[in-house]
Protein backbone atom coordinates (compact mmCIF):
# COMPACT_ATOMS: atom_id res chain seq x y z
CA UNK A 1 0.00 0.00 0.00
CA UNK A 2 1.25 3.47 -0.79
CA UNK A 3 1.78 5.97 1.98
CA UNK A 4 -1.46 7.67 2.99
CA UNK A 5 -1.42 11.32 1.92
CA UNK A 6 -1.81 13.55 4.98
CA UNK A 7 -0.61 17.10 5.68
CA UNK A 8 2.64 17.44 7.64
CA UNK A 9 2.32 18.12 11.38
CA UNK A 10 2.16 21.73 12.53
CA UNK A 11 5.39 21.17 14.43
CA UNK A 12 7.17 21.06 11.03
CA UNK A 13 6.51 24.80 10.68
CA UNK A 14 9.67 26.85 11.17
CA UNK A 15 9.59 29.01 14.29
CA UNK A 16 11.29 32.22 13.31
CA UNK A 17 11.96 34.81 15.99
CA UNK A 18 8.44 36.24 15.94
CA UNK A 19 6.45 33.04 15.59
CA UNK A 20 3.95 32.48 18.40
CA UNK A 21 5.00 29.51 20.51
CA UNK A 22 2.39 26.79 20.03
CA UNK A 23 1.44 24.58 22.93
CA UNK A 24 0.71 20.95 22.29
CA UNK A 25 -3.04 21.38 21.86
CA UNK A 26 -2.71 24.52 19.75
CA UNK A 27 -0.56 22.63 17.28
CA UNK A 28 -3.07 19.77 17.40
CA UNK A 29 -5.91 22.18 16.52
CA UNK A 30 -4.09 23.30 13.39
CA UNK A 31 -3.35 19.66 12.57
CA UNK A 32 -7.07 18.96 12.72
CA UNK A 33 -7.93 21.93 10.49
CA UNK A 34 -5.27 21.08 7.90
CA UNK A 35 -6.76 17.60 7.63
CA UNK A 36 -10.35 18.85 7.70
CA UNK A 37 -9.62 21.30 4.86
CA UNK A 38 -7.95 18.59 2.85
CA UNK A 39 -10.99 16.37 3.35
CA UNK A 40 -13.43 19.14 2.43
CA UNK A 41 -11.47 20.00 -0.73
CA UNK A 42 -10.46 16.53 -1.86
CA UNK A 43 -13.28 14.27 -0.69
CA UNK A 44 -16.45 16.36 -0.34
CA UNK A 45 -15.39 19.00 -2.91
CA UNK A 46 -16.02 16.85 -6.00
CA UNK A 47 -19.58 16.27 -4.73
CA UNK A 48 -20.35 19.85 -5.70
CA UNK A 49 -19.69 19.16 -9.38
CA UNK A 50 -21.60 15.89 -9.16
CA UNK A 51 -24.59 17.69 -7.60
CA UNK A 52 -24.39 20.33 -10.31
CA UNK A 53 -24.20 17.90 -13.22
CA UNK A 54 -26.77 15.40 -12.02
CA UNK A 55 -29.32 17.60 -10.24
CA UNK A 56 -28.81 21.34 -10.15
CA UNK A 57 -28.14 21.92 -13.85
CA UNK A 58 -30.95 19.65 -15.11
CA UNK A 59 -33.38 21.35 -12.68
CA UNK A 60 -32.19 24.78 -13.80
CA UNK A 61 -32.68 23.90 -17.46
CA UNK A 62 -36.12 22.44 -16.79
CA UNK A 63 -37.16 25.61 -14.97
CA UNK A 64 -35.62 28.22 -17.27
CA UNK A 65 -35.39 26.41 -20.59
CA UNK A 66 -31.73 27.41 -20.97
CA UNK A 67 -28.26 27.04 -19.46
CA UNK A 68 -27.20 29.37 -16.62
CA UNK A 69 -25.84 32.57 -18.12
CA UNK A 70 -23.19 33.35 -15.52
CA UNK A 71 -21.46 32.13 -12.35
CA UNK A 72 -23.94 34.05 -10.18
CA UNK A 73 -26.92 32.10 -11.48
CA UNK A 74 -25.04 28.89 -10.75
CA UNK A 75 -24.29 30.09 -7.23
CA UNK A 76 -27.92 30.88 -6.48
CA UNK A 77 -28.99 27.49 -7.79
CA UNK A 78 -26.21 25.59 -5.99
CA UNK A 79 -26.96 27.35 -2.70
CA UNK A 80 -30.28 25.45 -2.66
CA UNK A 81 -28.58 22.06 -2.90
CA UNK A 82 -28.08 20.25 0.43
CA UNK A 83 -24.61 18.95 -0.39
CA UNK A 84 -23.28 22.32 -1.46
CA UNK A 85 -24.97 24.02 1.48
CA UNK A 86 -23.38 21.65 3.94
CA UNK A 87 -20.00 21.80 2.24
CA UNK A 88 -20.04 25.61 2.25
CA UNK A 89 -21.18 25.77 5.86
CA UNK A 90 -18.45 23.36 6.93
CA UNK A 91 -15.82 25.27 4.99
CA UNK A 92 -16.95 28.59 6.42
CA UNK A 93 -16.75 27.09 9.89
CA UNK A 94 -13.27 25.84 9.16
CA UNK A 95 -12.22 29.39 8.23
CA UNK A 96 -13.78 30.74 11.42
CA UNK A 97 -12.15 28.04 13.54
CA UNK A 98 -8.80 28.81 11.98
CA UNK A 99 -9.19 32.42 13.08
CA UNK A 100 -10.35 31.43 16.55
CA UNK A 101 -7.52 28.95 16.95
CA UNK A 102 -4.90 31.43 15.74
CA UNK A 103 -6.20 34.29 17.83
CA UNK A 104 -6.47 32.25 21.01
CA UNK A 105 -2.85 31.12 20.60
CA UNK A 106 -1.62 34.64 19.82
CA UNK A 107 -3.68 36.63 22.32
CA UNK A 108 -2.77 34.54 25.36
CA UNK A 109 0.94 35.25 24.65
CA UNK A 110 0.55 38.76 23.28
CA UNK A 111 2.67 40.37 26.02
CA UNK A 112 5.59 38.17 25.04
CA UNK A 113 5.07 38.68 21.29
CA UNK A 114 4.89 42.45 21.66
CA UNK A 115 8.06 42.41 23.74
CA UNK A 116 9.87 40.37 21.09
CA UNK A 117 8.64 42.67 18.31
CA UNK A 118 9.86 45.66 20.26
CA UNK A 119 13.34 44.15 20.48
CA UNK A 120 13.48 43.68 16.71
CA UNK A 121 11.80 46.98 15.82
CA UNK A 122 12.98 49.53 18.32
CA UNK A 123 15.25 52.13 16.78
CA UNK A 124 15.48 50.39 13.38
CA UNK A 125 15.19 52.65 10.35
CA UNK A 126 13.94 49.72 8.28
CA UNK A 127 10.44 50.11 9.74
CA UNK A 128 8.71 53.31 8.74
CA UNK A 129 5.16 53.78 10.03
CA UNK A 130 3.02 56.72 8.99
CA UNK A 131 -0.13 57.32 11.05
CA UNK A 132 -1.46 59.64 8.34
CA UNK A 133 -2.02 56.64 6.03
CA UNK A 134 -5.72 55.80 6.19
CA UNK A 135 -7.12 52.31 5.97
CA UNK A 136 -8.75 52.27 2.53
CA UNK A 137 -12.45 51.43 2.28
CA UNK A 138 -11.63 48.23 0.40
CA UNK A 139 -9.68 47.04 3.45
CA UNK A 140 -12.16 48.18 6.07
CA UNK A 141 -15.56 47.40 4.50
CA UNK A 142 -15.42 43.82 5.82
CA UNK A 143 -12.74 41.81 7.63
CA UNK A 144 -10.92 40.14 4.77
CA UNK A 145 -10.95 36.33 4.78
CA UNK A 146 -12.94 36.38 8.02
CA UNK A 147 -9.88 37.59 9.92
CA UNK A 148 -11.30 39.60 12.83
CA UNK A 149 -9.80 43.09 12.63
CA UNK A 150 -8.46 42.35 9.14
CA UNK A 151 -4.78 43.31 8.57
CA UNK A 152 -5.02 46.58 10.48
CA UNK A 153 -6.81 45.49 13.67
CA UNK A 154 -5.25 45.81 17.10
CA UNK A 155 -6.21 44.35 20.45
CA UNK A 156 -4.38 47.26 22.02
CA UNK A 157 -2.45 50.12 20.43
CA UNK A 158 0.80 49.15 18.76
CA UNK A 159 0.44 45.38 19.14
CA UNK A 160 1.37 42.62 16.66
CA UNK A 161 -1.72 40.43 17.10
CA UNK A 162 -2.97 40.83 13.51
CA UNK A 163 0.30 39.79 11.89
CA UNK A 164 0.97 36.97 14.31
CA UNK A 165 -2.51 35.53 13.83
CA UNK A 166 -2.25 35.79 10.04
CA UNK A 167 1.18 34.16 9.92
CA UNK A 168 0.49 31.30 12.32
CA UNK A 169 -2.62 30.03 10.54
CA UNK A 170 -1.52 30.01 6.92
CA UNK A 171 -0.37 26.44 7.52
CA UNK A 172 -3.87 25.28 8.43
CA UNK A 173 -5.64 27.01 5.57
CA UNK A 174 -3.24 25.67 2.96
CA UNK A 175 -2.58 22.26 4.55
CA UNK A 176 1.11 23.12 4.67
CA UNK A 177 1.11 23.85 0.92
CA UNK A 178 3.19 27.00 1.34
CA UNK A 179 6.02 25.32 3.22
CA UNK A 180 7.79 25.72 6.54
CA UNK A 181 7.78 29.54 6.49
CA UNK A 182 4.54 29.89 4.47
CA UNK A 183 6.78 31.48 1.87
CA UNK A 184 6.37 29.01 -1.01
CA UNK A 185 5.15 31.91 -3.18
CA UNK A 186 8.26 33.98 -2.54
CA UNK A 187 10.51 30.95 -3.02
CA UNK A 188 8.78 30.36 -6.35
CA UNK A 189 9.56 33.93 -7.44
CA UNK A 190 13.25 33.40 -6.63
CA UNK A 191 13.32 30.16 -8.61
CA UNK A 192 11.43 31.72 -11.51
CA UNK A 193 13.62 34.81 -11.88
CA UNK A 194 16.81 32.77 -11.68
CA UNK A 195 15.63 30.72 -14.65
CA UNK A 196 14.14 33.66 -16.50
CA UNK A 197 17.04 36.11 -16.10
CA UNK A 198 20.11 34.22 -14.85
CA UNK A 199 22.55 36.60 -13.22
CA UNK A 200 20.14 39.56 -13.08
CA UNK A 201 20.43 41.57 -9.87
CA UNK A 202 17.74 44.24 -9.53
CA UNK A 203 18.88 47.42 -7.79
CA UNK A 204 15.54 48.04 -6.09
CA UNK A 205 12.34 46.01 -5.65
CA UNK A 206 8.93 47.28 -4.53
CA UNK A 207 6.52 44.77 -2.99
CA UNK A 208 2.98 46.15 -2.75
CA UNK A 209 0.49 44.84 -0.17
CA UNK A 210 3.26 42.96 1.59
CA UNK A 211 1.29 42.15 4.81
CA UNK A 212 3.71 40.15 7.00
CA UNK A 213 6.35 40.05 4.25
CA UNK A 214 6.30 36.26 3.89
CA UNK A 215 6.50 36.47 0.09
CA UNK A 216 9.21 39.13 -0.07
CA UNK A 217 11.71 37.82 2.50
CA UNK A 218 12.89 35.03 0.12
CA UNK A 219 13.70 37.67 -2.52
CA UNK A 220 15.51 39.82 0.04
CA UNK A 221 17.63 36.85 1.08
CA UNK A 222 18.26 35.81 -2.54
CA UNK A 223 19.33 39.35 -3.52
CA UNK A 224 21.22 40.65 -0.46
CA UNK A 225 22.63 43.60 -2.42
CA UNK A 226 19.19 44.73 -3.58
CA UNK A 227 17.33 47.48 -1.75
CA UNK A 228 13.82 46.19 -1.14
CA UNK A 229 10.78 48.18 -0.05
CA UNK A 230 7.67 46.39 1.21
CA UNK A 231 4.59 48.55 1.58
CA UNK A 232 1.18 48.05 3.11
CA UNK A 233 -1.51 50.36 4.45
CA UNK A 234 -1.76 48.40 7.71
CA UNK A 235 0.72 49.28 10.46
CA UNK A 236 -0.32 46.23 12.47
CA UNK A 237 1.05 43.70 9.96
CA UNK A 238 4.09 45.83 9.10
CA UNK A 239 5.22 45.85 12.73
CA UNK A 240 5.05 42.09 12.83
CA UNK A 241 6.45 41.64 9.31
CA UNK A 242 9.47 43.82 10.00
CA UNK A 243 10.29 41.96 13.19
CA UNK A 244 9.80 38.66 11.38
CA UNK A 245 12.11 39.71 8.52
CA UNK A 246 14.78 40.91 10.95
CA UNK A 247 14.66 37.60 12.79
CA UNK A 248 15.22 35.83 9.46
CA UNK A 249 18.19 38.04 8.59
CA UNK A 250 16.55 40.06 5.80
CA UNK A 251 18.25 43.34 6.63
CA UNK A 252 17.99 44.84 3.11
CA UNK A 253 14.21 44.93 3.42
CA UNK A 254 12.46 48.13 4.53
CA UNK A 255 8.81 48.04 5.60
CA UNK A 256 6.99 51.27 4.83
CA UNK A 257 3.37 52.14 5.65
CA UNK A 258 2.07 53.51 2.37
CA UNK A 259 -0.87 53.26 -0.01
CA UNK A 260 0.15 52.06 -3.48
CA UNK A 261 -2.48 54.28 -5.09
CA UNK A 262 -0.08 57.13 -4.40
CA UNK A 263 3.61 56.28 -4.77
CA UNK A 264 4.60 59.92 -5.26
CA UNK A 265 7.32 59.69 -2.61
CA UNK A 266 9.29 57.60 -5.11
CA UNK A 267 10.49 59.11 -8.38
CA UNK A 268 9.78 57.76 -11.83
CA UNK A 269 11.78 54.70 -12.77
CA UNK A 270 13.03 54.15 -9.21
CA UNK A 271 12.48 50.36 -9.04
CA UNK A 272 13.70 47.54 -11.28
CA UNK A 273 10.95 45.23 -10.07
CA UNK A 274 7.44 46.07 -8.85
CA UNK A 275 5.23 43.22 -7.66
CA UNK A 276 2.21 42.00 -5.76
CA UNK A 277 1.49 38.48 -4.54
CA UNK A 278 -2.17 37.59 -3.97
CA UNK A 279 -2.96 41.22 -3.31
CA UNK A 280 -4.84 42.79 -6.23
CA UNK A 281 -8.02 40.86 -5.38
CA UNK A 282 -8.08 42.69 -2.02
CA UNK A 283 -8.33 46.16 -3.61
CA UNK A 284 -11.22 47.74 -5.56
CA UNK A 285 -12.38 48.64 -9.07
CA UNK A 286 -10.79 52.07 -9.04
CA UNK A 287 -7.84 51.35 -6.75
CA UNK A 288 -6.52 48.50 -8.91
CA UNK A 289 -5.87 50.58 -12.05
CA UNK A 290 -4.41 53.38 -9.93
CA UNK A 291 -2.00 50.92 -8.31
CA UNK A 292 -0.95 49.49 -11.67
CA UNK A 293 -0.52 52.99 -13.06
CA UNK A 294 1.62 54.12 -10.14
CA UNK A 295 3.57 50.87 -10.28
CA UNK A 296 4.26 51.49 -13.96
CA UNK A 297 5.43 55.03 -13.24
CA UNK A 298 7.97 54.03 -10.57
CA UNK A 299 9.21 51.10 -12.67
CA UNK A 300 12.49 51.67 -14.51
CA UNK A 301 12.69 51.10 -18.27
CA UNK A 302 13.63 47.45 -18.77
CA UNK A 303 12.17 46.64 -15.33
CA UNK A 304 9.79 43.86 -14.33
CA UNK A 305 6.22 44.09 -13.11
CA UNK A 306 4.77 40.85 -11.76
CA UNK A 307 1.46 39.97 -10.11
CA UNK A 308 0.68 36.55 -8.67
CA UNK A 309 -3.03 35.74 -8.52
CA UNK A 310 -5.41 32.86 -8.98
CA UNK A 311 -6.36 32.51 -12.66
CA UNK A 312 -8.69 35.13 -14.12
CA UNK A 313 -12.15 34.05 -15.31
CA UNK A 314 -11.55 34.16 -19.02
CA UNK A 315 -14.29 33.45 -21.57
CA UNK A 316 -12.92 29.94 -22.08
CA UNK A 317 -13.14 29.02 -18.38
CA UNK A 318 -16.32 26.96 -17.85
CA UNK A 319 -18.99 28.78 -15.84
CA UNK A 320 -19.03 26.04 -13.21
CA UNK A 321 -15.30 26.52 -12.59
CA UNK A 322 -15.84 30.28 -12.34
CA UNK A 323 -18.57 29.63 -9.77
CA UNK A 324 -16.49 27.31 -7.60
CA UNK A 325 -13.47 29.63 -7.80
CA UNK A 326 -15.79 32.42 -6.65
CA UNK A 327 -16.61 30.74 -3.33
CA UNK A 328 -14.31 32.95 -1.27
CA UNK A 329 -15.90 36.12 -2.61
CA UNK A 330 -19.20 35.51 -0.84
CA UNK A 331 -18.34 32.99 1.86
CA UNK A 332 -14.90 34.07 3.01
CA UNK A 333 -15.17 37.87 2.98
CA UNK A 334 -13.32 38.64 -0.25
CA UNK A 335 -15.64 41.33 -1.64
CA UNK A 336 -13.51 42.31 -4.66
CA UNK A 337 -12.52 38.74 -5.53
CA UNK A 338 -15.33 38.08 -7.99
CA UNK A 339 -15.09 41.35 -9.91
CA UNK A 340 -11.29 41.28 -9.91
CA UNK A 341 -11.06 37.78 -11.36
CA UNK A 342 -13.48 38.80 -14.11
CA UNK A 343 -11.09 41.55 -15.22
CA UNK A 344 -8.60 41.00 -17.99
CA UNK A 345 -5.41 41.82 -16.08
CA UNK A 346 -3.47 42.01 -19.33
CA UNK A 347 -5.77 44.79 -20.54
CA UNK A 348 -5.39 46.54 -17.19
CA UNK A 349 -1.62 46.45 -17.61
CA UNK A 350 -1.88 47.90 -21.11
CA UNK A 351 -4.07 50.66 -19.66
CA UNK A 352 -1.35 51.30 -17.08
CA UNK A 353 1.16 51.95 -19.85
CA UNK A 354 2.72 48.65 -20.91
CA UNK A 355 3.08 47.68 -24.56
CA UNK A 356 0.99 44.63 -25.37
CA UNK A 357 4.00 42.81 -26.82
CA UNK A 358 5.85 43.17 -23.49
CA UNK A 359 3.19 41.29 -21.48
CA UNK A 360 3.47 37.67 -20.47
CA UNK A 361 1.66 35.16 -18.27
CA UNK A 362 3.15 32.11 -16.66
CA UNK A 363 2.20 29.45 -14.13
CA UNK A 364 3.93 29.51 -10.75
CA UNK A 365 3.79 26.73 -8.20
CA UNK A 366 4.84 27.09 -4.56
CA UNK A 367 8.38 25.93 -3.91
CA UNK A 368 8.46 23.90 -0.69
CA UNK A 369 10.60 21.19 0.86
CA UNK A 370 8.72 18.29 -0.70
CA UNK A 371 10.25 15.77 1.67
CA UNK A 372 7.99 17.30 4.35
CA UNK A 373 5.43 19.59 2.70
CA UNK A 374 2.89 18.68 0.02
CA UNK A 375 3.13 19.62 -3.61
CA UNK A 376 0.19 21.81 -4.60
CA UNK A 377 -2.74 20.00 -6.19
CA UNK A 378 -4.67 21.19 -9.20
CA UNK A 379 -7.90 19.99 -10.73
CA UNK A 380 -10.79 18.40 -8.95
CA UNK A 381 -9.07 18.05 -5.54
CA UNK A 382 -7.78 21.63 -5.68
CA UNK A 383 -8.75 23.86 -2.78
CA UNK A 384 -9.76 26.78 -5.00
CA UNK A 385 -8.72 30.13 -3.62
CA UNK A 386 -5.99 28.59 -1.50
CA UNK A 387 -4.15 26.26 -3.89
CA UNK A 388 -0.46 27.12 -3.93
CA UNK A 389 -0.52 27.36 -7.71
CA UNK A 390 -0.82 30.78 -9.26
CA UNK A 391 -0.92 32.59 -12.53
CA UNK A 392 1.73 35.28 -12.86
CA UNK A 393 0.69 38.30 -14.89
CA UNK A 394 3.82 40.18 -15.85
CA UNK A 395 5.52 42.60 -18.18
CA UNK A 396 9.02 43.85 -18.88
CA UNK A 397 8.74 47.60 -19.30
CA UNK A 398 10.07 48.78 -22.63
CA UNK A 399 13.62 50.11 -22.43
CA UNK A 400 13.81 53.88 -22.81
CA UNK B 1 1.74 35.16 31.06
CA UNK B 2 -2.04 35.38 30.93
CA UNK B 3 -2.22 36.88 34.42
CA UNK B 4 -2.57 40.63 34.38
CA UNK B 5 -3.54 40.73 30.70
CA UNK B 6 -5.58 43.84 30.09
CA UNK B 7 -8.28 42.09 28.05
CA UNK B 8 -10.19 38.79 28.15
CA UNK B 9 -8.27 36.93 25.49
CA UNK B 10 -10.48 33.87 25.64
CA UNK B 11 -13.57 35.81 24.59
CA UNK B 12 -11.61 38.09 22.25
CA UNK B 13 -10.35 35.00 20.41
CA UNK B 14 -13.98 34.37 19.43
CA UNK B 15 -14.41 37.76 17.77
CA UNK B 16 -16.55 37.58 14.62
CA UNK B 17 -15.23 39.13 11.40
CA UNK B 18 -16.88 42.29 10.13
CA UNK B 19 -19.24 41.47 7.22
CA UNK B 20 -22.58 39.65 7.31
CA UNK B 21 -22.24 35.91 7.64
CA UNK B 22 -23.85 33.89 4.81
CA UNK B 23 -26.89 31.83 5.80
CA UNK B 24 -26.32 28.27 4.69
CA UNK B 25 -29.36 26.48 6.10
CA UNK B 26 -31.91 29.28 6.46
CA UNK B 27 -32.10 28.36 10.15
CA UNK B 28 -29.86 30.04 12.75
CA UNK B 29 -30.20 27.07 15.10
CA UNK B 30 -28.73 24.72 12.51
CA UNK B 31 -25.86 27.15 11.93
CA UNK B 32 -25.14 27.16 15.67
CA UNK B 33 -25.32 23.42 15.97
CA UNK B 34 -22.98 22.78 13.05
CA UNK B 35 -20.43 25.24 14.43
CA UNK B 36 -20.53 23.48 17.77
CA UNK B 37 -20.34 20.01 16.29
CA UNK B 38 -17.31 20.92 14.18
CA UNK B 39 -15.56 22.63 17.08
CA UNK B 40 -16.24 19.61 19.27
CA UNK B 41 -14.97 17.32 16.57
CA UNK B 42 -11.77 19.36 16.52
CA UNK B 43 -11.39 19.19 20.28
CA UNK B 44 -11.89 15.43 20.33
CA UNK B 45 -9.11 15.18 17.76
CA UNK B 46 -6.90 17.45 19.87
CA UNK B 47 -7.58 15.37 22.94
CA UNK B 48 -6.85 12.17 21.14
CA UNK B 49 -3.49 13.55 19.95
CA UNK B 50 -2.61 14.71 23.43
CA UNK B 51 -3.39 11.33 24.85
CA UNK B 52 -1.33 9.75 22.12
CA UNK B 53 1.59 12.02 23.00
CA UNK B 54 1.36 11.11 26.65
CA UNK B 55 1.11 7.43 25.96
CA UNK B 56 4.11 7.50 23.67
CA UNK B 57 6.22 9.45 26.15
CA UNK B 58 5.20 7.18 28.99
CA UNK B 59 6.05 4.21 26.91
CA UNK B 60 9.49 5.67 26.22
CA UNK B 61 10.36 6.64 29.76
CA UNK B 62 8.43 4.24 31.91
CA UNK B 63 8.04 7.10 34.42
CA UNK B 64 4.36 6.63 35.07
CA UNK B 65 1.96 3.77 35.23
CA UNK B 66 -1.58 3.82 33.91
CA UNK B 67 -2.87 3.06 37.43
CA UNK B 68 -1.44 6.37 38.71
CA UNK B 69 -3.34 8.24 36.01
CA UNK B 70 -6.59 6.50 36.92
CA UNK B 71 -6.13 7.43 40.59
CA UNK B 72 -5.17 11.08 40.04
CA UNK B 73 -6.93 13.86 42.01
CA UNK B 74 -6.00 17.52 41.41
CA UNK B 75 -4.77 19.73 44.24
CA UNK B 76 -6.11 23.28 44.62
CA UNK B 77 -3.76 24.88 42.08
CA UNK B 78 -4.24 22.12 39.55
CA UNK B 79 -7.98 22.37 40.11
CA UNK B 80 -7.86 26.10 39.24
CA UNK B 81 -5.78 25.45 36.12
CA UNK B 82 -8.16 22.75 34.99
CA UNK B 83 -11.09 25.08 35.62
CA UNK B 84 -9.49 27.72 33.43
CA UNK B 85 -8.93 25.16 30.74
CA UNK B 86 -12.59 24.20 30.81
CA UNK B 87 -13.61 27.87 30.63
CA UNK B 88 -11.59 28.41 27.47
CA UNK B 89 -12.95 25.15 26.10
CA UNK B 90 -16.53 26.26 26.63
CA UNK B 91 -15.80 29.65 25.00
CA UNK B 92 -14.29 27.97 21.96
CA UNK B 93 -17.26 25.65 21.55
CA UNK B 94 -19.71 28.52 21.93
CA UNK B 95 -18.15 30.70 19.21
CA UNK B 96 -21.15 30.31 16.86
CA UNK B 97 -23.84 31.29 19.38
CA UNK B 98 -21.63 34.12 20.71
CA UNK B 99 -21.07 35.52 17.23
CA UNK B 100 -24.77 35.29 16.32
CA UNK B 101 -25.70 37.04 19.53
CA UNK B 102 -23.18 39.80 18.92
CA UNK B 103 -24.39 40.23 15.32
CA UNK B 104 -27.93 40.57 16.68
CA UNK B 105 -26.81 43.27 19.11
CA UNK B 106 -24.84 45.21 16.51
CA UNK B 107 -26.10 47.44 13.76
CA UNK B 108 -26.76 45.20 10.83
CA UNK B 109 -23.78 44.18 8.73
CA UNK B 110 -24.04 44.67 5.00
CA UNK B 111 -24.25 41.73 2.63
CA UNK B 112 -21.09 40.94 0.70
CA UNK B 113 -22.97 41.39 -2.57
CA UNK B 114 -23.63 45.00 -1.60
CA UNK B 115 -20.06 45.67 -0.55
CA UNK B 116 -18.82 43.99 -3.75
CA UNK B 117 -20.95 46.28 -5.86
CA UNK B 118 -19.64 49.28 -3.97
CA UNK B 119 -15.97 48.31 -4.25
CA UNK B 120 -16.21 47.97 -8.01
CA UNK B 121 -16.85 51.65 -8.23
CA UNK B 122 -14.72 53.29 -5.55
Amino acid sequence: MSKIDVPPPYTAVTRHGMFPTPRHDEAARFDFLANLNKYLAGTLGPGNKAAYDSQVLPAFKAEHGREPKDRFEIRHAMNQHPHHRFWSAAKRNSMEMRQQNGRSMVLRQLDELDARANQYNHGRDTLELDPSIEVPRYQSAVDIHCMPGSYHGEERPGDVSAGANYDCGIFATTGGGLGALSDGGGQALVEWIRKERPGWVPRRILDIGATVGHNIVPLALAFPETEIIAIDTAAAVLRYGHARAQSLGAFNLRFVQANAEDLSRWPEGHFDWVQTTMFLHETSGKALPRILHEGYRVLAPGGLMLHLEQPQYSADMPLYEQFIRDWDAFNNNEPFWSAMHALDLKEEMVEAGFRREDLFTTGVRAVVDESVFPKAKEGEAEDHGRAAVWHAYGAWKAAA
Amino acid sequence: MSEGMDFDWMLRANLAPKGKRPEFFGDPDKEKLLSMVLALTAEVSVLRLRLDTVERLLEQSGALSREEIEAYAPDREAGQQRGEWIREYVARIMRGPQQQMEAMMRESDRALEEVSAELKDI
